[in-house]
């Protein structure tokens, strides 16, 4: 080596340090996962007993029972003849060319992410939201989470669970959860401060202040975050088969390392289909949601 | 006098990352500027000492920095101060639980704020029951209560609508509905008018003291328009830089400005709006008591003036003119006994009228106006010449 070689070569750690760092953290993992893989397993159960049950029910169900159901929410939530119409005709499209089933393990799958999604984002966004400090360490974690490479944080998962439906949730959550967060906290954050006094000053304690005045206004942001996670979650999809996750994303998978352009586009297009559903049924709801934001404004 | 409802000693309230630590310096008088270019600190409200009777509209006038809206969230303790007292009632606010403060936020002190503070996803009547939904009181009987606002505030039909499908000073009355709805004593004003335009501010300021003539609240209304509250105010209280620099009734803050501060606040005022009768006037030195006409001439040359009134025991009975009298005397027409005849046609004024109603009869008289209270007594006399004084702002 050259005297000057830290000049034009970044003077680096000794390769054997390097690899040891890795075993070291590598195996400490694995004992970890040896050691508590199966607690933790076990401590995910239900979810997995409830995504099992969920799947099964939408497969065995009456085909025609459950298109009528969804276009009865999809009715219910938009009041508009044509989208349902045309929901109709996609779901009946999408049965027709043999993807009824891998449909309905995604659209379970999908479900329960996004209720997941909800049931955590949404008070770790209050909490967020109610504290400076909580918001400075989130922040940064849900970024990672967004960045991210889902490869990246598959690996861990698998190694500790395995393949299956809950390391597929659990990744397909973790990409999906940050804009739930993030705009559940900016939407309370928003809430008009002369609003929030006059809540102080009549006297509402904490709960009556969440419920009553903060939730309710940040509702067009929490319904708009909720409308990117469902969108994100439906996204995963392909990459959470790579783990082991059935439905939609495994014959696209299969259609990536066959160069079966056809199936690929059938099951990407029925995808698609799911993410329209989804997101015009949560839209319309929050829109009819915020009755009050119409009206004259005459100031 | 009556005991004070609401007492406010040495209240300071400093805005900084440590309060406490600078509360030293503060005591020792550090000016405002060098405490904050010092220690990041700024010192929003300095030593204020105030107390406030029950039943009154009490104003706290500023512009703005003044820490008028700081003071306001005070009495309701939005807003700690930093050092100080609270008392009202005899109970120190500052002492009461976190329980105890939202039971005393439900039931006895209520706010109106500058932009409304209306939920902009509750109709009107969901609106004004709000501060009986906070006290979880039945939906029938707080809905029932809130209607009868809705109405006193002139709003009825309106129950229904969201806040964004009102004016301006729609609002206003809703967010005035929900403050009496809970029935606290104590109502707080943040520059609840400002926001309106001046015609509805106007009509606000009546409705306000109209309902104020029927429920006697103790009002705190802050203002940064001194208009405002010359008409309002019972009592108002200066505030600059964090200092109360005066605290009187209208009149006195008018006449007698406690600095150059206050001076020129009050140059711009419409003082023929803002003062009575009886501020202005002069003490009645030309009474005339005398029982026959030739001791009344004798009085009257006395004070040496052509005019004086004619005080009997039974009150004020007329204006009379030494010319008058002269002829009367000369041509012997009724003797020395005082007669109706003699008196000049010239109105009476009362003490408590407002000077710009009484400016056109002052004009259109050559003598000085007498002023006669309820009781038919003779209070004072109101010269042109006094008036003119006054407005010309000597």
């Amino acid at each position: 080596m050259s005297e000057t070689s830290w000049f034009t070569e970044f003077p680096q750690m000794d390769r054997a340090d390097l690899l040891a760092i890795r075993k070291t953290l590598d195996g400490g993992y694995r004992e970890f996962s040896r050691n508590y893989g199966e607690a933790i397993e076990s401590f995910f159960d239900p979810i997995l007993a409830f995504l099992v049950w969920f799947e099964k029910l939408l497969i065995n169900a009456p085909w025609l029972l459950v298109i009528a159901i969804i276009v009865g929410i999809v009715y219910g939530a938009t009041r508009s003849w044509k989208l349902s119409v045309g929901v109709i005709a996609s779901l009946l499209l999408i049965g027709y060319l043999g993807m009824w089933e891998d449909t309905m393990r995604t659209l379970s799958i999908i479900t329960v992410c996004t209720l997941l999604s909800i049931a955590l984002g949404i008070p770790i966004g209050i909490l967020m939201a109610g504290s400076n400090r909580a918001q400075s360490i989130i922040t940064p974690i849900l970024d990672i989470m967004q960045t991210m490479p889902a490869f990246v944080y598959l690996i861990p998962v698998v190694m500790l669970l395995g393949i299956g439906k809950i390391p597929g949730l659990i990744a397909v959550i973790i990409y999906a959860i940050p804009p739930v967060i993030r705009l559940t906290n900016l939407g309370i954050r928003l809430v008009d401060s002369e609003v929030m006094e006059a809540a102080t000053a009549y006297g509402a304690n904490r709960w009556q202040k969440l419920f009553g005045v903060q939730l309710p206004l940040a509702m067009p942001n929490i319904m708009a975050g909720i409308n990117q996670t469902i969108m994100m979650a439906l996204a995963m999809v392909v990459i959470a088969s790579m783990i082991g996750v059935k439905g939609l994303g495994q014959p696209v998978l299969k259609a990536i390392t066959n160069q079966y352009f056809t199936l690929g586009l059938f099951n990407g297009l029925a995808i698609v289909a799911l993410a329209i559903i989804f997101d015009r049924v949560s839209q319309a709801y929050a829109k009819r949601s915020q009755r009050h934001m119409g009206g004259a404004h005459n100031d | 006098m009556t005991e004070p409802q609401i007492k406010i000693e040495n209240l300071y309230k400093v805005f900084g990352s440590n309060p406490e630590s600078v509360m030293d310096l503060v005591h020792d008088g550090i000016d405002k500027n060098k405490l904050l270019v010092d220690t990041g600190h700024t010192l929003g409200l300095k030593d204020i000492n105030l107390s406030i009777n029950p039943g009154e509209i009490f104003v706290i006038m500023g512009l703005s920095g003044s820490g008028k809206s700081t003071l306001i969230r005070h009495f309701n303790r939005l807003i700690d101060p930093t050092a100080g007292k609270l008392i009202i009632d005899g109970m120190n606010v500052m002492d009461l639980s976190q329980d105890e403060l939202l039971e005393f936020r439900r039931h006895r002190i209520s706010m109106v704020f500058q932009r409304f503070g209306l939920m902009p996803h509750k109709t009107i009547i969901e609106n004004v029951s709000f501060g009986l939904a906070v006290q979880k009181i039945e939906k029938k009987e707080r809905y029932e209560k809130a209607l009868r606002w809705i109405d006193d505030v002139g709003l009825s039909g309106y129950e229904d609508q969201y806040p964004s499908q009102l004016s301006g000073g729609q609002q206003q009355r809703v967010g005035l509905a929900r403050a009496l709805c809970t029935d606290a004593e104590i109502l707080l004003m943040d520059e609840a008018f400002s926001a309106l335009d001046p015609l509805i501010r106007s009509e606000m300021q009546d409705q306000l003291i109209e309902l104020q003539q029927k429920l006697n609240k103790t009002i705190i209304f802050i203002t940064h328009d001194l208009d405002e509250a010359l008409r309002l105010g019972d009592r108002i209280a200066i505030l600059k830089d964090g200092e109360v620099v005066q605290v009187g009734e209208p009149q006195d803050i008018l006449l007698n400005p406690a600095d150059d501060y206050v001076e020129a606040f009050v140059k711009d005022v419409n003082r023929a709006r803002a003062l009575t009768v009886e501020t202005v006037m002069k003490a009645p030195v030309n009474r005339i008591t005398a029982e026959t006409i030739g001791e009344a001439l004798v009085q009257m040359r006395g004070f040496k003036s052509e005019y004086g009134y004619y005080v009997s025991d039974e009150g004020y009975q007329g204006v009379v003119k030494q010319e008058t009298l002269e002829t009367a005397v000369k041509d012997d027409l009724v003797g020395d006994d005082w007669h109706e005849k003699y008196y000049e046609d010239v109105p009476t004024v009362a003490p408590g009228d407002i000077l710009e109603e009484v400016i056109p009869e002052t004009l259109d008289n050559q003598v000085p106006l007498p002023v006669v209270n309820d009781e038919g007594e003779l209070e004072g006399q109101l010269s042109r010449a006094q008036i003119s004084k006054v407005l010309s702002n000597e």
